[in-house]
């Protein structure tokens, strides 16, 4: 597998000459992409161009240069949604990271493989609630009146569900949110990695002198470092579209929380109560070139994704 | 390093020992976190809203109740949690099935043909594939809000089709486990270009076309922004924005609105356990499946 070798694979394709025929399969391959290529120009290609489009002009049509995005830019609202996204997401992304992979490093070196399959399995099972239903079970475990922690909650000194809401308390509400989704799958994927690690290799460690958690650090992390890599980016550009959370915990609070809490329910306030598409659409012109940039770092700058068969 | 195995072995006992308790203090934490909201979730409908809030969190309180909690839930609004469960499916299955018939094709042409602009529609693939959804879910609002189709089951179904991680699927396996031999047979055969994706290369693919459907169907069944953003009628709503409803109607959490009505926490829980039913039970049959999935994205060999 190229991906746990140590060096990177030079990603230039191979010359290919003389090797395939020049056009296999004729023209019967526009035919078969035909479909998908449709609706990747009308749900992809278009809608992009279309929110650059507002971004870049008035409810008039008229082109206004750079002014929705300053516009947008300067509104009291904005500064504080990415501000809160960018808490959220350093917090996140360190939880995630640390104890996604020493987990996984548990699971893989510790423990016998019937109680890690299973604990993989267990950990894994909230993935099923992605979405609303996973909000609104925390809702219940985050309400002091019927959380079975509320011994917790009341020990940390939060005695009422306002409390809890407070505002210094959602990113990490979020958080828990997201990890109690998210991590169990990171885990399997992360044990599956560590698995792809040669045995010699950690048998050659051993002979070194090498404890468990010295193996872990100097050769287990460092070999999956990718994957680390990969989990990081793709959690990065989930976290910034954080939209479900914020909204749902604002409707259950009755309004403690703020409407605009994140950058995509500000684009939707803009878009929904002020009817200003063209503000909207400048929100999530930001938001776009984000995710873009994390895909475009993916695809280009790492070897995971191969553009074609060797 | 030197090698003084002496004072190592003196060191290692009590380290040990400590590094044993660290493991298996992080495992079971993980565990309570993990597994405790779920049980706790299971066993909600059975108890009043009373009993949840004074009985112990992990008692069991009786199946009357839960005949009660379900009687409440699909009398809210005349039967709405049924109208929003069907339109669930619907929308859940009609992307898959215009998903499978667009993202096959597709990814098998990108695998095993050659044609101008190949490249360019594989990397643009990638990149939508790996950019979260909600980026394109505002846009997607206003393109179908300019174009006047809000509020349409096609509204939410055409954008789901869209499924460019489904294409990267097909095209990952039949460009690594389709044996090419057999292609070039069957062309020398005089198979054509149809009957080659037909006759070979779909029976060879059932594996795959299994994935997508899982990943298709679990993710649009769970999403909520889009249908949040595009289906303003209640009896337009999949069960996700339908959960959204009846949480704003529960007295708990919105004491004003929820007056007099018989949705409390039990009947909340109740309605959030057949929300992720179809995809706790897929959850449970398919992960091997899954985590072949997950790892799609980069184990090509």
């Amino acid at each position: 597998m190229t991906l746990l070798d140590s060096q990177p694979v030079a990603v230039a394709a191979p010359p290919r000459h003389g090797v395939l025929p020049r056009r296999r399969g004729g023209t019967a391959g526009y035919f078969f992409v035909a479909g998908y290529t449709l609706l990747l120009l009308v749900f992809g290609v278009f809608p992009t161009g279309y929110a650059f489009y507002l971004a870049f002009t008035n409810d008039h049509g008229q082109f206004t240069g750079i002014n929705q995005f300053t516009r947008v830019a300067q509104d009291y609202r904005f500064l504080p949604a990415f501000g809160h996204i960018l808490v959220y997401l350093l917090l996140w992304l360190v939880v995630l990271v640390v104890l996604t992979v020493l987990t996984a490093v548990v699971l893989r070196s510790r423990l016998r493989t019937s109680v890690s399959a299973l604990l993989r399995f267990l950990y894994y099972i909230p993935g099923a609630l992605a979405g609303v239903a996973s909000v609104l079970v925390w809702l219940f475990m985050l309400d002091p009146d019927v959380s079975p922690v509320s011994w917790l909650l009341r020990g940390l000194g939060m005695d009422s569900f306002a409390a809890v809401l407070s505002p210094g308390n959602l990113p990490v509400i979020f958080m828990l949110i997201a990890f109690w989704t998210g991590a169990g799958g990171w885990m399997v994927v992360m044990y599956g990695a560590l698995n792809n690690i040669p045995d010699e290799v950690i048998e050659a460690a051993r002979i070194d002198g090498a404890g468990p958690w010295r193996t872990a650090w100097s050769i287990q992390i460092p070999m999956i470092r990718q994957w680390i890599t990969y989990m990081t980016i793709l959690a990065f550009a989930a976290g910034t579209q954080l939209f479900v959370e914020p909204q749902l915990l604002q409707t259950a609070s009755l309004g403690r929380v703020s409407p605009t809490w994140s950058p995509n329910q500000l684009a939707y306030v803009y878009a929904f109560q002020q009817g200003d598409f063209n503000g909207a659409a400048a929100i999530s012109v930001f938001l776009l070139v984000l995710g873009l940039l994390c895909a475009g770092l993916l695809v280009w700058r790492s070897n995971m994704f191969t553009l074609d068969e060797k | 390093m030197t090698w003084n195995p002496a004072p190592m072995r003196l060191r290692t006992t009590p380290s040990r020992t400590a590094s044993a308790v660290i493991i298996g203090l992080l495992l079971a934490v993980l565990l309570v976190f993990f597994v405790l909201p779920v049980i706790w979730l299971l066993l909600a409908p059975s108890k009043t809203a009373g009993q949840i809030v004074h009985d112990n969190p992990l008692s069991f309180g009786s199946f009357g109740r839960i005949g009660d909690a379900w009687r409440h839930l699909f009398s809210f609004e005349n039967g709405a949690v049924l109208t929003w469960l069907r339109n669930s499916a619907v929308y859940a299955l009609g992307s898959l099935v215009l998903t499978l018939l667009t993202s096959v094709p597709a990814g098998y042409a990108l695998a095993l043909t050659r044609f101008r602009g190949r490249k360019v529609l594989l990397a643009i693939t990638l990149v939508t594939m790996i950019m979260p959804s909600a980026t394109l879910v505002l846009p997607v609002f206003l393109e179908l809000n300019k174009f006047q189709l809000i509020g349409t089951a096609w509204s939410v179904i055409l954008p789901f089709s869209f499924y460019p991680f489904g294409v990267y699927l097909v095209y990952i396996y039949f460009a690594t486990s389709m044996p090419r031999d057999l292609l070039a047979a069957a062309r020398i055969d005089g198979c054509s270009e149809w009957q080659l994706f037909i006759r070979i290369a779909l029976p060879l693919a059932k594996p795959v076309i299994g994935l997508v459907a899982f990943f298709s169907f679990v993710g649009n069944w769970n999403n909520f922004f889009l249908p949040y953003l595009v289906l303003p009628n209640s009896d337009e709503f999949p069960i996700q924005v339908g959960l959204n409803q009846l949480l704003s109607s529960t007295p708990s959490f919105n004491p004003v609105a929820g007056a007099g009505l018989d949705i409390t926490i039990p009947e909340l829980a109740l309605a959030i356990i057949i929300a992720i039913l179809p995809v706790l039970v897929l959850f449970l049959f398919s992960q091997r499946a899954l985590v072949s999935g997950m790892l799609a994205g980069a184990t090509k060999e």
